[in-house]
């Protein structure tokens, strides 16, 4: 069958318009609840930190409005360390931020391990005030050895130790770097590790698997077999997000204040 | 139901299916099985892909120039999963986030295109429908099959519920070692060559010349 050149253009016009009406509506249609599992799924992700809901619990929207009243979402002057009132939580994006040269600062090299793009001029913490889960919850990121890890670190409110991480996001090697997001792994975080030295530069540092020492088990996390590489983001990861550089000041700030 | 029906339905199941007769669509089955839940999840999003693009492309099948045939299936298809992939995020988030690129990569699975190009083109659209539904069924046949001896030896698990349970040196409960390679790609590969050898062994008319 012959079709003229005009008959084409039109069909593909034709096409076109119809495919893309299609896909549009769509998307206008389910942006809702899409929008609401993305919360969902991020509110999730700071209650299992906190150790407020179990692994493994599906949260529904009742229970994590109910769960969040004793939580504020705090955003901070990174430079600074103080928080910055009547900033809305909602309108930073540390994140995107961070690729954005007017909105962050460049990473000192000494941190390039990262591949953090830049460092975010304003950061959003999560204070939990809950009875026993009293904690301050950080959002972390950064290279491990095929993907960026996206994470929330659960700190003492006096900055003394940690008390949980979790990894939301990452791509790592199932079975070996992905066990970054094992219950074994995890647990010596929420066992609690030193942040800090007197000195207040960050002490806590992931070692080589079963190498960490008696005397220095109070800071030091055992990596994991098999994903040395994994392990070392990790460690460059927290370097960086509890230097001067990351949260440092702020929780410096709170050291002092010893609240 | 007469004759060519039944083998259009019965074929793609086993002696003409996409995955271990016309080894197309591997990438995302190696992907998507170290889970049962993921795998029926992505057999049933590319079956139903599949199926209303044989359908789409069927009833257009007279009215598509053949110069700008390819695009215009692949413009039809990659709708379709566009579509998809947001149904998923809206009412299935936890196996949108596990599937994650691999929804969107039904665009490029051979499978869907592969019967839009071999069979919607010169056929009515019914059994263009028909032929789309066997051939995403016979694409989810294997999956099945990968995820459940992959999830079963694999984690010990089956759809997140405990078949074996874990050895735990600490409390000394359970028995089961997990078996690590299950959870990597390769597995899935390895898997899905046993097949291939298997049928073709059982059934030698399959067996190409060399």
């Amino acid at each position: 069958m012959e079709f003229s050149n005009r008959y084409i253009v039109l069909f593909t016009i034709v096409v076109s318009l119809v495919c893309a009406f299609g896909v549009s509506s769509m998307a206008v249609a389910l942006k809702e609840p899409q929008a609401v599992n993305r919360e969902l799924d991020r509110k999730a992700n700071v209650l299992r930190v906190a150790g407020l809901l179990p692994p493994g619990e599906k949260l529904t929207k009742e229970r994590s409005d109910e769960l969040f009243k004793d939580i504020v979402e705090k955003v901070i002057d990174r430079t600074t360390g103080e928080v910055l009132e009547g900033v809305d939580p909602r309108s930073v994006n540390p994140f995107p931020d961070s690729k954005d040269p007017s909105k962050s600062d460049p990473v000192p090299s000494a941190y390039r391990l990262t591949q953090v793009a830049g460092m975010p001029k304003r950061l959003l913490i999560y204070e939990v005030n809950a009875p026993g889960h009293e904690c301050l919850i950080l959002p972390i990121w950064g290279n491990g050895l095929w993907s960026t890890l996206f994470g929330y670190l659960a700190v003492a409110k006096d900055a003394s130790r940690t008390l949980g991480i979790t990894y939301y996001q990452h791509a790592e090697t199932p079975g070996l770097g992905g066990e970054v997001d094992s219950v074994g792994f995890k647990k010596q975080f929420s066992d609690g590790k030193q942040l800090y030295d007197e000195a207040g530069r960050p002490l806590i540092s992931v070692v080589k698997a079963g190498t960490s020492v008696d005397d220095k088990k109070h800071f030091q996390v055992d990596g994991l077999s098999g994903a040395t590489i994994t392990g070392n983001g990790v460690h460059a990861m927290l370097q960086l997000w509890l230097s001067e550089h990351g949260y440092g000041k702020y929780l410096q700030a709170r050291r002092t204040n010893g609240t | 139901m007469d004759k060519a029906t039944k083998s259009l339905l019965i074929d793609p199941l086993l002696d003409k299916n996409p995955i271990s007769i016309q080894v197309l669509g591997i990438c995302s089955a190696l992907a998507v099985t170290t889970q049962l839940k993921t795998a029926l999840v992505m057999s049933v999003a590319l079956t139903v892909v599949v199926a209303f693009s044989n359908l789409s492309i069927s009833l257009l099948r007279n009215k598509i120039p053949g110069s700008i045939r390819i695009i215009t299936q692949l413009a039809v298809i990659a709708s379709l999963v566009i579509v998809a992939d947001q149904i998923l995020q809206a009412y299935m988030f936890d196996v949108a986030k596990q599937l994650s690129v691999f929804t969107g990569l039904i665009i490029t699975n051979c499978i869907v295109m592969g019967r839009a190009e071999a069979y919607a083109m010169a056929n009515p659209p019914g059994r263009s429908f028909l032929d789309g539904i066997a051939n995403g069924l016979g694409y989810s046949v294997i999956l099945i099959y990968a995820a459940v001896i992959r999830e079963l030896f694999g984690s010990g698990k089956l759809l997140g519920f405990v078949i074996l349970p874990k050895f735990d040196a600490a409390t000394g409960e359970g028995w089961y070692t997990p078996n690590g390679l299950m959870l990597l790609s390769p597995a899935a590969f390895i898997l899905i060559g046993v097949f291939i050898w298997v049928q073709r062994g059982l059934a030698p008319k399959l067996q190409e010349k060399a």
